[in-house]
């Protein structure tokens, strides 16, 4: 039988849109300083450490070797997922599975305040001899994607902005978020307009943070904790990079991943079967178009469901009641790692005026942001 | 942006210029815009503080007892926040070092034509523990009479123009 997996351990900074009393190093510090106290382990009980870095993010090359000191990690197995923090959450979770250890550490971080030239370095993601010359601004690929998936889904401007509104309201609640408001949908679809259909409103401001989340194996989790968050399933998928031939209406890379977390959690339907979502809304659109993706909506759902307060904290099945990337903030690599953590709150019944009744299972799914079309996610039960 | 003849001559490429410069190739020149602004904490920011004052800063850690350069904010060593902040010499001793006849480019320097060697070397700085210093480069020495050990102090910029950063100083020369 496979072995079981659980996450013992959650630490972080909470998301604030600057930091500019701390460099990376201490961020980690502190979210890692938390997590190694709530798993009531210390640094030379972790077997195998992973962290999730992407160099031009983060403004060092092999920005690898930046990892380990502020993990406790010095002179121990470690290396860097330049991907979504759930992709790294999948690598720690193998490395218990196959044997490397009982216990093994998980970390991410945004100092997205930093990055000066956030756009410039989103276009050089794109393919160099027949993208860039035409000089698209990666929201532009976000808004292409927008329209598509409005065309296929029948979604609306108006039930995008009814995400904002929820997310952003949701915030409010959650102190680790750091870009909740009290807006109405008219304040998203009047706001400024920046690849239409897409306007200022339905994007996610980016926001700083840490978090650093402890893995171990079944035994070790019951002695380590009396709230063992179980990973029951994850997966991980990415499409195509090219523009011209991906699916721009359906977010598949997140439909494979889920599929394949669901089939390790002996899933088969996510709606009845899983009782809430963490899921990127990196733009507000995306909200709709992963729901429908990941089957926990079917097609043409998630923008009715989402306008008659179907996805709220009160609704049959709420979607971010953290506030999301939309009300916490974009965190770039970081962005699963927040997904996890709010998931595994839930679970604990650790996520205060936010907290759902009742739940014993949560997704929480992490896309990379454009241009890409990678995803993965993560099934955890309490 | 253009390509220019430069570019090309040192590359592997079967590509002469001449290619590029009549359209025979399709050329693409991207430079990466990469702007950063770290945020650098309170220690490294307390350091860099104190090179503009003239002064180098350590910070201590109170289990392991290391006086540890650049300052840190926790003992990765120990798994706990540091203690004490340490003023330490601006002298120290050579650990290891390299006479070098590129610049940081891999472009090469014209020794021939009299330009100095680049002397970088890591410094373990007096007053810190064993191992632990800065990397900085030596100067006001003959490149090939640097010895490892040979003892060495900080060439500070004047006060004027020290801006918080490692290069306020300028370099480390030898000292009896």
């Amino acid at each position: 039988m496979t072995k079981r997996v659980a996450i013992v351990g959650i630490g972080t900074t909470g998301f604030r849109a600057t930091t500019p009393d701390v460099s990376y190093r201490e961020l980690t510090y502190e979210a890692a300083t938390k997590a190694y106290v709530d798993a009531g382990i210390e640094p030379k009980d972790v077997d195998s450490f992973v962290s999730t870095a992407e160099d031009f993010f983060e403004g060092y090359s092999i920005a690898d070797e930046y990892s380990p000191d502020q993990l406790g990690a010095v002179l121990k197995p470690i290396y860097t997922v330049p991907g979504d923090f759930i992709q790294s959450l999948a690598s720690a979770y193998m490395m218990i599975l196959s044997g490397i250890g009982d216990i093994s550490v998980v970390q991410g971080l945004s100092k997205a305040s930093n990055m000066l030239s956030l756009s410039e370095m989103t276009t050089f993601a794109m393919d160099p001899i027949y993208n860039r010359p035409l000089k698209e601004s990666p929201h532009a690929v976000a808004g292409m994607e927008m329209a598509r998936f409005m065309h296929e889904s029948g979604a609306t401007r108006e039930q995008c902005a009814k995400v904002v509104v929820k997310n952003k309201r949701n915030a409010l609640d959650n102190p680790l978020a750091g870009h909740g408001v009290l807006i109405d949908s008219d304040y998203v679809l009047n706001s400024e307009v920046i690849s239409f259909p897409l306007t200022q409103m339905d994007i996610s401001p980016h926001s700083d943070g840490a978090v650093v989340v402890v893995l171990a194996e079944e035994k070790t989790a019951k002695t380590l904790s009396d709230k063992p968050i179980w990973i029951r399933g994850i997966g991980w998928c990415s499409d195509t990079p090219g523009l011209e031939t991906r699916n721009w209406g359906e977010a598949i890379y997140a439909q494979m991943a889920a599929e394949m977390s669901y089939k390790m959690a002996g899933i088969r339907h996510p709606r009845s079967e899983i009782d809430f979502a963490e899921i990127n809304d990196e733009f507000s659109y995306k909200e709709l178009q992963h729901l429908e993706a990941m089957r926990i909506c079917r097609k043409k759902e998630a923008g009715p469901l989402t306008e008659t307060g179907g996805t709220e904290i009160t609704g049959e099945f709420p979607v971010n009641p953290s506030g999301g990337c939309l009300g916490v903030g974009n965190l770039y690599e970081l962005n699963g790692g927040h997904k996890v953590l709010e998931v595994v709150r839930q679970l604990r019944g650790e996520a205060g005026k936010n907290q759902l009744k009742d739940i014993t299972t949560g997704l929480a799914q992490g896309w990379r942001g454009v241009p890409t079309a990678t995803g993965a996610v993560a099934i955890l039960s309490n | 942006m253009e390509i220019t003849e430069k570019d090309v001559a040192h590359t592997t490429s079967k590509l002469r210029f001449d290619d590029i410069k009549k359209g025979k190739v399709l050329s693409v020149k991207w430079e990466p815009k990469l702007n950063y602004a770290w945020d650098n904490g309170p220690a490294l920011g307390r350091y860099l503080a104190e090179l503009k004052n003239g002064r180098i800063i350590a910070k201590k850690c109170d289990k392991c007892h290391r006086t540890m350069l650049p300052p840190r904010m926790f003992c990765e060593l120990c798994w706990r926040p540091t203690g004490r902040w340490v003023y330490v010499r601006d002298t120290g001793i050579v650990n290891t070092w390299v006479v070098s006849y590129v610049d940081w480019k891999a472009g090469r320097l014209n020794i021939e034509g009299g330009v100095r060697p680049f002397t970088p070397a890591i410094i373990e700085i007096d007053g810190t523990s064993k191992g632990m210093g800065i990397l900085h480069l030596l100067d006001e020495v003959d490149p090939w009479k640097i010895s490892r050990g040979m003892k060495v102090k900080a060439v500070w910029k004047p006060v004027k123009e020290r801006i918080g950063a490692i290069t306020d100083i300028k370099y480390f020369k030898p000292v009896k």
